[in-house]
């Protein structure tokens, strides 16, 4: 069933009549997603394409009982969805909004630890499991999904939102499907990097290859290496390292809040001679990802 | 955003943590504060300043007033100096390092602490791994002292050393989480001949994300003299974050300017690196690098492509983007056509490649192709795009592979 969701799985929307979860909502119910239940404080009673509004999670829970929850509110809001959502028992929260304080987003991340729950995200398009679910706003409109995405063995995992359906576009027009496809967020701190992933790829039946998109700063492609050396991974990773020209340029920060060059820490050409050394797959050019996974496949 | 050091002591201050006498000064002064030798310390928003000569120790009243006066006409790391924080001389006996900050791995705060203040603590963790010592802890909890104390008795400080400095390092751990911080760190805090502990630097960083609940560190963010990592906008940047500034729909305008010949619209985030590299890969010359996202309104787009095209030496434009969901090519397309027409160039000599598929995009090729623009739909990938973009140029390109 690739990961962490199907098209069984209840998704509730938190922030539901937010203009962008308006959009996103009837794109996610069009492409077959299970969406029971929005909330929205004070406008509880209302409906957005169908599915019902209530004041609290607690009711949502109650009268829909959904597994997953997708948080679009205000950055200053993230933290009060995020707990309510997670002590009301919510089991994956995707968190699409941008600009949540650190902080925010550590103390949500240790209650999810605490609880076993999964989170995605902060500052995340979302997660698609190929004509089977998607959650949050990934790949856009329905024909725009269909288009870019196809079910296949290969699962992506992206530290940029844009590039998860550019990825998926280029497999699919070779003829390459997908398991599940997960922009992880722009943010340094997030709740499933590749190294949480990796794992849950690696245990997947359906998933016999990995893709990652990785960009300079931070330093979980370099943890990642050692993981997969220690854990003894198995499934092959292709990973493409954008930006290497920001190595020239310490200090500058470019484009996600992660990405960032500082002193010898995160630069790209070190991810690549670390990714080289633990036997993950470098793809020099985005059409070089296609070549490799047609050897490994 | 990183607070200046004089701040950063405001508030190790006001939690009761022991800093030196110090008073900070903005125009030459014929006599110090207080009583000769002290510290002349330049208040930058940046590291090793020591190296860089914005540490330095006035003797008597002549040195400092050449210094200061030296001081406040120069850079430091790229910074101008608009303010010293003049400090007595501490007799130090011992230096200690105490920093907190985020681990991204662990995804939790970690308190760090070093019997060996006064240096890179990175590099000392790469050197002398075992002289390091960390400790996660719960951001709602915060750090509790039993917790400080453990961490520096391991690292072999015991006395009465061993209770004053777990007591700063728990300070420092609320500091950092009532301030929303990234980065805490006092380095060194020393034990001085007087017998006391004390921070003799402080370094905080604030998360930009949460300055909307720190108006007062709000306020001194807006200070001009803070330019990210020491590097000066040019003008030309400068016109493209007013450009962004125009409305509040999507992104268009972070821009970064080179010294080439080919003008770049690119986004989003990982596409415009994507594409820059391979631009650059195929021996082509950036003029520019930027993010396009968020679906940005024609009059962004259209304003950003005349001000890239207003750039001299600037040939052709390429307008790469990632397959779009949520902004529309067509409008995309439009912004880009008007604002060549207005500089009253040919779109179609103009447009060195136009590669954005997607939302819209049937719509967006139609008015491409009214103007005899060549665009490329999803089969083309970035990675070509840039390529014949590069072409187009008459760009060699020595690195194909």
């Amino acid at each position: 069933m690739a990961i962490l969701a199907d098209q069984n799985t209840r998704i509730m929307v938190q922030g539901i009549t937010g203009r962008e979860a308006v959009s996103f909502t009837k794109d996610m119910i069009e492409y077959g997603s299970q969406v029971v239940a929005g909330v929205t404080p004070g406008k509880g009673g209302q409906d957005v394409h169908g599915v019902p509004v209530y004041d609290t999670v607690f009711q949502a829970v109650k009268k829909h009982g959904p597994e997953a929850s997708v948080i679009s509110v205000p950055p200053a809001m993230v933290k009060g969805a995020a707990l309510e959502a997670l002590f009301n028992g919510i089991r994956l929260v995707v968190i699409v909004a941008e600009r949540v304080p650190r902080k925010d987003t550590v103390e949500i991340l240790e209650v999810a630890r605490s609880k076993g729950a999964v989170v995605i995200g902060p500052n995340t398009l979302g997660m698609i499991n190929p004509h089977t679910v998607k959650i949050g706003m990934a790949g856009g409109p329905v024909e725009n999904v269909k288009e870019a995405y196809m079910p296949g063995p290969v699962a992506i995992a992206s530290r940029s939102g844009g590039m998860t359906t550019e990825i998926a576009n280029l497999l699919t027009a070779h003829g390459i499907g997908q398991s599940t496809c997960i922009s992880v967020g722009g943010d340094p701190v997030v709740g499933s990097n590749f190294l949480d992933l990796v794992p849950l790829f690696e245990r997947d039946p359906e998933t016999r290859a990995i893709v990652l998109f990785c960009e300079p700063g931070g330093v979980i492609e370099e943890q990642l290496c050692e993981l997969v050396l220690s854990e003894g991974i198995r499934t092959p990773i292709v990973a493409f390292v954008a930006g290497r020209f920001v190595d020239e340029m310490p200090g500058v920060r470019f484009g996600h809040a992660a990405t960032i060059v500082e002193g010898e820490k995160g630069s790209a050409a070190g991810k690549v001679a670390k990714f080289k050394a633990a036997g993950i797959h470098v793809a020099e050019e985005l059409g070089d990802i296609v070549s490799i996974l047609k050897g490994v496949l | 955003m990183r607070l200046l050091e004089y701040e950063s002591k405001e508030i190790l201050k006001e939690k009761g943590i022991p800093t030196p006498f110090g008073r900070v000064i903005s125009a030459i002064e014929k006599a110090p504060p207080f009583p000769v030798p002290c510290v002349l310390k330049a208040q930058v928003p940046a590291g090793a300043r020591q190296k860089a000569g914005g540490v330095v120790i006035a003797l008597n009243n002549e040195e400092f007033q050449y210094k200061t006066a030296q001081m406040l006409s120069g850079t430091v790391r790229g910074y101008r100096v608009n303010k010293i924080l003049v400090e007595e001389r501490i007799d130090v006996l011992e230096e200690f390092y105490m920093g907190i900050i985020y681990d991204t791995v662990a995804k939790s705060p970690v308190a760090i602490f070093s019997p060996q203040g006064g240096i890179d603590i990175e590099k000392l963790a790469q050197e002398r791994p075992e002289s390091v010592h960390k400790r996660h802890f719960s951001v709602r909890h915060g750090l509790l002292e039993y917790e400080a104390r453990e961490i520096i008795s391991l690292a072999g400080v015991g006395g009465k050393r061993l209770v004053a400095l777990s007591n700063i390092l728990a300070l420092l751990a609320s500091i950092f989480l009532e301030n929303d911080a990234t980065v805490a760190e006092i380095n060194p805090v020393a034990q001085t001949r007087k017998g006391t502990v004390m921070a003799l630097d402080c370094r905080l960083e604030i998360d930009d994300d949460a300055l909307y609940r720190h108006t007062d560190i709000q306020r001194k963010s807006r200070d001009p003299d803070r330019t990210e990592g020491g590097r000066e906008k040019s003008s030309f940047e400068e016109k493209a974050a007013e450009i962004d500034g125009l409305d509040q729909r999507g992104v268009a305008g972070r821009l970064i300017e080179f010294d080439g010949n080919l003008g770049l619209i690119i986004g989003g985030g990982g596409a415009s690196l994507t594409a820059f590299d391979a631009v650059k890969r195929y021996g082509g010359r950036p003029a520019n690098y930027c993010e396009i996202g968020g679906n940005p309104s024609v009059l962004k787009t259209k304003e950003l492509t005349k001000h890239i095209l207003s750039k001299p030496g600037v040939e052709k434009i390429a307008v790469i983007m990632n397959v779009v969901s949520n902004t529309r090519v067509d409008l995309m397309a439009r912004g880009v056509i008007k604002g060549i027409l207005e500089t009253g160039r040919r779109p179609s000599e103009t447009v060195a490649v136009f590669r954005v598929p997607g939302a819209w995009e049937k719509e967006g090729f139609k008015i491409l192709s009214r103007y005899g623009v060549e665009y490329c739909d999803r089969t083309v990938s970035i990675d070509e795009a840039a390529r014949r973009a590069v072409e187009k140029l008459g760009g060699s390109h020595p690195n194909r592979k």
